[in-house]
């Protein structure tokens, strides 16, 4: 299996994901977007371990996507937590309407 | 060709359309399923990557959990739906952005490792993770366990009601009255129209 693959397909998933967190208005699908880049990130540390550093005696690769799982997890809660808050407050949860910190 | 290249083929194809299609499809719920097929497929990859571990972590954290919690987080919040009302202005330069952004990586990686030669993949087993993680790296495990707890309270601390210091409920804050249904406005004219029309046959 070579390496380009999945690195390629890393790159692409995050790019889709960066258009999401730019072009959607929904807060929801923001995160949706963000989850995607994420596991892009992921990818990419699993396919550096088990293809190109095999003989690693810790796994940092595989170790530290099972980390970014977690802190993904634990960014969907807080996230919707805040999505939730701001549709009680403004009825809204559409992101251009969140402009009450801007200068 | 490998079979195992052609089978990454094919469920990067799956991932990719299933990522392609969460971000541009205009039903919320869609979206949120095509982002499932999105990420089972990345469970795929993972398997093909012979890292078991961490494709049975990818399937039930998040085909399990947060799908269902972004399903509903959909359910709860009421939200418009259709291109206008999901996509913003930007979304050209959103689109030119990305596809640059793209072009410039899919250039570093091939200069970068276009020249390594196909590997057959190989993984530590489960249990060797496990010791990796409680032996080498527990630190990091303990502050990443310290973060979810922080992150549980604070998303229960933000998604209550409001209430005051001695647990009563406080007013509610209210929102704004739902837009009326459009077929209900429809019908509202067909029955003035029907009425006024009678009146004038009367």
């Amino acid at each position: 299996m070579t390496l380009i693959g999945p690195l390629v397909l890393a790159a692409f998933l995050f790019c889709v994901g960066l258009y999401g967190v730019m072009a959607r208005r929904n807060a929801v699908l923001v995160l949706m977007s963000v989850e995607l880049m994420l596991n892009a990130v992921n990818i990419n540390l699993v396919a550096f371990q088990n293809l190109k550093w095999q003989d690693d005696p810790v796994a940092t690769g595989q170790v530290f996507a099972l980390f970014v799982v977690v802190v993904a997890a634990a960014e969907v809660g807080v996230g919707l937590a805040i999505v939730f808050n701001m549709f009680r407050n403004r009825a809204s949860i559409n992101i251009d309407d969140a402009d009450l910190m801007r200068w | 060709m490998s079979s195992l290249d052609l089978l990454f083929i094919l469920f990067a194809l799956i991932t990719g359309a299933g990522a392609v299609l969460t971000v541009t499809s205009r039903n919320l719920v869609h979206a949120a399923l095509f982002l499932a097929v999105s990420l089972a497929g990345i469970g795929m990859v993972f398997l093909l990557l012979k890292a078991d571990f961490v494709a049975m972590v990818q399937v039930v954290v998040y085909l399990g959990a947060i799908t269902v919690l972004f399903l509903f987080g959909l359910m709860l919040t009421r939200a418009p739906i259709g291109r206008e009302a999901l996509d913003s202005r930007n979304r050209p330069m959103a689109m030119v952005v990305s596809a640059s952004l793209f072009g410039v990586l899919v250039v570093l990686i091939v200069r970068a490792f276009g020249d390594f030669p196909p590997v057959t993949p190989s993984s530590s087993s489960v249990g060797d993770l496990g010791m990796a993680i409680f032996s080498a790296w527990v630190f990091p495990f303990e502050v990443v366990s310290m973060m979810l707890l922080a992150a549980l309270v604070g998303a229960i601390l933000l998604a209550r009601r409001e209430s005051g210091d001695s647990g009563e409920e406080t007013e509610v804050t209210p929102i704004r009255e739902a837009l009326p249904d459009r077929g209900e406005v429809e019908a509202e004219q067909r029955r003035a129209e029907l009425a006024a029309r009678d009146g004038g046959a009367r």
